[in-house]
């Protein structure tokens, strides 16, 4: 019997149905804000039309670090060790610079156990997207406050967080960091423009995505629950991608939005909301996350970029061939290399 | 102009004892750090070694960057013996700090060549002292005042040079090749030597019974630091990336291995490099980074000292958990904490097996020699990537930052052994792909490098409970078969692995004697000496690998008492062999030697001789 067109499942340009981009099931809670974003992962590589074996998926420990496993089920996955999984990821970049590197972590991974590791990332400028799990507490341990945690912020119990918070957004911007932007777990549209952008950008790529821990850190007096970022989340601007394998470019009024073209050809459109906010400028970026942290307002959106940064592996003036698949004669100095040293130590 | 208490004690020797000790005593020149004593030092070892005399040379440096003692012996030996001599017969005393000291710390008899103003000859009686105004004569060449210092240092090596007959042409040789792209400023050090050489052949009558004689030992020989061997190690095993963390005594490991790295491994034609080097935050991130290159599919290595062995646990664990080849060399000095941080150890080895928590258990190569320094960093990779998991080679800062005179080394006769990888093409004929199942029997799985274009190259890693595909699991059954299947690979490890060396006196010896890494040379020496004074044979197993070999277990059996020989407190490879030879552990007996000073043959000698009489 032949196949009615429209019982053939939708494909993306590589021909693949989006079904092909999921994982394992996932084990997170029910309304975890992690899930929301692999659902957003998945979907974001499908429709980039991006081959899952070019894909190494990195992590570290927490709920969040599960994750990958519920994502592109044919990308190689690395579930490391508590806050190092930027080194790892480092690792694996220099081996192979043609593979397309997703590190998921969350705040306990980055902030607090691996605040070292994220912030080397940052400076070297590894070419990889990092996703922050943002929850403000450790779920895995059953809700502990995080480092990412407002002062003020109570636990489930109602005890306050003494401390101030590390907006690891505002530190990437300082240490280097060439893509920085912060979403909503709760904003998919945004949140998947983010990281199509990200995936474009050669570079390290943040995303500090504020997901709701349901379980532990969602309550009224939270400033990590649904309803607070809800309530208080400020998009900079309306952020459209279009991909460089698309011709189709959509009209719209001069002067109402930007394009910032990426690594890849790719452009990130801007449009204008409210405030003035330009990404290119970084202490622009780093005076508005100041001013937004004084006023407790949750701003969202691409924070900062610069699209003509250098990233690690390029500094490195590596052969273009991945140096862990070179053959032995590239590898090994011939006889007479050896023989000239040994002249020399006589 | 030497005293009347020196003319005296000389004329007794020289009655007592007429025949000359040719090519074989130790010479220590007390200096400052940074006062570039060090080039001086190499002079004048290269100038014994260029009249084909067997030398060794140990340095002996404070943690500091400049103006603290530093001592450097050279020994000189007929019969090739390497290892530190435990007196020193010939005193070069530089160091108004220390010279006191160190002149007190000779056997009566030694020799002694000190700055007229030190007056040490005051201080004893029997010694031989060569008084020399150093200071004077470096004022002769220059008037800068920190380049009189560092002349003064070149004056030494041609009073010394003059005194123990060593050829002036040779010393010119070796300073012009230590100088080799500066011939400025070897003209100004050969004058200086120059200078020295002729005052003591005018002022300093020959009194001591010390001199070099021209030998055919040393041709064709290379001269050596272990930490250069294993660079090159690395440099022709294939090694792609290179992650460190600056720590002494391995950090010239690296440094070297970069320089041959940026010259033998820049493809020629471009200009790209064929390796990545990246200097890391700390020692975590320095493994962190190998086991990303390793699982990715890159001969990935680090190198560093125990401090950072210890922050290394974590990833050490789950480099064996995750099996995920990576090699990490150890140059070790004395623990615990910072401890002595230029002074030499064999203190790691117990951590090191089963670094980090669990039932952990690590293939550990250790070299005695800077030749196995080289080969071993070749068979490190091999065996890293054949059994993936990380290979630790430990040498230690005797080993790693001294020079050792060796033959050339070999260029490798293997191709490199890259283990059971899946490539697209075999996973297409196979038709399935279990990362963690032992379809060999071996123990070792097989892996795929992530990057491979198939549907079944992807698996997901990771140090928590996993089955045999790789899925996470909790489930009782999948853990045990898992560990045990680790178990299992690292018994097929034994048979890979360098096996032990064994010198053997036939069938009746009754003692055996078991050492590894840098107490090598001490024990070969301690043999002779037992043999030659005692009349006592010795078998002796040199330990080169763990997990051991079996030979070890009937090397136990066949003795009725075997010494252990280690430079730690506890005789932690004592522990290792207790653990392995069963039932035989009350034959087994500790040599231990920990003072942060390399070993010498006196002290194994005598601590074994005291446990033979007390039983
Ligand atoms: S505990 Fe919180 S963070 Fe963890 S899975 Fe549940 S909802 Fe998500």
């Amino acid at each position: 019997m032949p196949t009615l067109e429209k019982d053939k499942p939708k494909t993306n340009r590589i021909g693949l149905p989006i079904a092909d981009y999921k994982g394992a099931e996932s084990t997170l809670c029910n309304g975890c804000g992690h899930d929301a974003i692999s659902s957003q992962i998945i979907k974001a590589f499908y429709e980039l039309g991006i081959e899952q074996h070019r894909v190494v998926k990195l992590s570290g420990i927490g709920c969040s670090s599960k994750s990958p496993a519920y994502f592109l089920g044919h990308a190689h996955g690395f579930n490391g060790v508590h806050g190092r999984m930027p080194s790892v990821a480092t690792g694996v970049m220099l081996a192979n610079q043609r593979l397309i590197a997703l590190g998921v972590t969350g705040d306990g991974d980055t902030a607090s156990i691996g605040i070292g590791q994220f912030v080397h990332l940052m400076r070297r400028n590894v070419p990889m997207v990092y996703v922050i799990e943002n929850n403000g507490v450790y779920g895995l341990t059953k809700g502990q406050f995080s480092a990412t945690s407002e002062r003020g912020s109570k636990s489930k119990s109602g005890v306050a967080n003494p401390l101030p918070a590390i907006d690891c957004c505002q530190m990437a911007i300082e240490l280097g960091c060439s893509y920085v932007a912060r979403s909503f777990a709760g904003d998919p549209k945004q949140l998947i423009a983010l990281l199509k952008g990200a995936l474009s950008h050669r570079g390290t790529a943040l995303i500090d995505v504020i997901s709701p821990c349901v379980t532990f850190n969602n309550h009224p007096d939270s400033t990590k629950s649904y309803d607070w970022a809800k309530e208080h989340e400020e998009p900079l601007h309306e952020i459209g991608f279009v991909p460089y394998f698309d011709q189709i470019t959509v009209d719209y009024d001069e002067g109402t939005a930007t394009d910032v073209t990426l690594h890849d050809g790719s452009r990130i459109r801007l449009k204008k909301l409210d405030r003035d906010h330009d990404p290119m400028s970084r202490t622009g970026a780093i005076r508005m996350l100041e001013e937004a942290r004084a006023n407790s307002e949750f701003l969202t959106g691409l924070i900062y970029i610069d699209p003509t940064s250098i990233d690690f592996v390029s500094l490195l003036n590596l052969v273009d061939e991945p140096l862990a698949t070179l053959p032995l004669e590239k590898v090994r100095p011939p006889k007479d290399a050896l023989d000239e040293i040994m002249q020399e130590l006589r | 102009m030497a005293s009347t208490i020196e003319t005296a004690y000389a004329d007794e020797i020289a009655t007592k004892k007429q025949e000359w000790v040719v090519n074989d005593f130790s010479i220590q020149v007390a200096t400052v750090n940074g006062s570039g004593s060090q080039t001086s030092n190499t002079v004048l070892m290269r100038s014994i070694f260029q009249m084909g005399v067997p030398v060794s040379g140990k340095n002996l440096f404070p943690s500091n960057i400049a103006g603290l003692p530093t001592w450097f012996t050279i020994r000189a030996s007929k019969h090739g013996w390497i290892a530190r001599k435990k007196d020193i017969d010939f005193l070069v005393a530089m160091n108004p700090e220390t010279a006191g000291e160190d002149v007190l710390g000779l056997e009566p008899g030694a020799v002694a060549v000190y700055e007229e103003t030190l007056k040490l000859d005051q201080i004893r009686n029997d010694l031989i002292f060569y008084r020399v105004p150093f200071a004077k004569l470096s004022a002769e060449v220059t008037k800068e005042a920190k380049l009189k210092r560092l002349l003064a240092n070149m004056i030494y090596v041609g009073v010394v040079a003059q005194l123990l007959s060593i050829e002036m042409e040779e010393v010119r040789k070796a300073i012009s090749r230590q100088f080799k792209s500066k011939p400025k400023a070897a003209d100004l050090n050969i004058k200086a030597a120059e200078l020295g050489f002729e005052y003591a052949e005018k002022n300093l009558p020959k009194r001591d019974r010390f001199r070099v004689e021209r030998m055919n030992k040393t041709a064709g020989k290379i001269i050596i630091d272990g930490n250069s061997a294993m660079a090159l190690g690395c440099a022709f095993a294939g090694v792609t990336v290179v992650t460190w963390y600056p720590i002494t005594p391995s950090s010239s490991l690296c440094e070297t291995l970069t320089e041959y790295l940026a010259q033998y491994r820049t493809d020629k034609k471009t200009g790209k490099a064929t390796y990545a080097v990246v200097q890391a935050e700390d020692e975590l991130a320095a493994f962190g980074m190998v086991l990303g290159a390793g699982w990715a599919g890159a001969r990935a290595m680090t190198s560093t000292s125990g401090p950072g062995i210890s922050l290394m646990a974590e990833f050490a664990g789950l480099g064996y958990f995750a099996e995920i080849p990576g090699v990490v060399f150890d140059v070790q000095r004395v623990g615990p904490s910072t401890g002595l941080p230029t002074r030499t150890s064999q203190g790691d080895i117990l951590s090191v097996a089963f670094l980090s928590h669990g039932d952990t258990k690590h293939i550990v190569l250790i070299p005695a020699s800077v030749e196995e320094c080289y080969q071993m960093a070749i068979d490190a990779f091999d065996l890293a990537e054949r059994f993936q998991t990380p290979v630790f080679v430990c040498s230690d800062l005797d080993l790693g930052m001294n020079n050792w005179m060796a033959d050339p080394f070999p260029y490798p006769d293997k191709p490199i052994d890259r283990g059971k990888v899946m490539t697209a093409e075999q996973l297409e004929k196979v038709g399935k792909f279990e990362r963690y199942r032992d379809s060999d029997g071996d123990g070792i799985p097989y892996r795929t490098l992530p990057g491979t274009p198939h549907r079944l190259a992807a698996y997901f890693t990771r140090g928590s409970g996993h089955n045999e595909k790789s899925e996470y699991s909790e489930r009782s059954e999948d853990y045990k078969n898992l560990v045990d299947r680790l178990s299992k690979k690292y018994e097929t490890a034994r048979k890979f692995v360098p096996a032990p060396v064994l010198s053997s006196n036939g069938s009746n010896c009754r003692l055996g004697i078991i050492a590894y890494g840098s107490s090598h040379w001490a024990v070969a020496e301690s043999q002779a000496q037992l043999r030659a004074e005692h009349d006592i044979d010795t078998d002796y197993l040199r330990v080169r690998a763990l997990p051991f070999n079996y030979d070890l277990k009937n090397f136990v059996r066949n003795h009725e008492r075997v010494y252990i020989v280690e430079q730690n407190r506890d005789g932690q490879m004592a522990s290792l062999i207790k653990l392995e030879a069963g039932g035989d552990t009350e034959k087994i007996r500790s040599v231990l030697h920990y003072t942060g000073i390399p070993i010498d043959a006196r002290t194994v000698t005598e601590q074994i001789l005291r446990q033979e009489r007390e039983g």
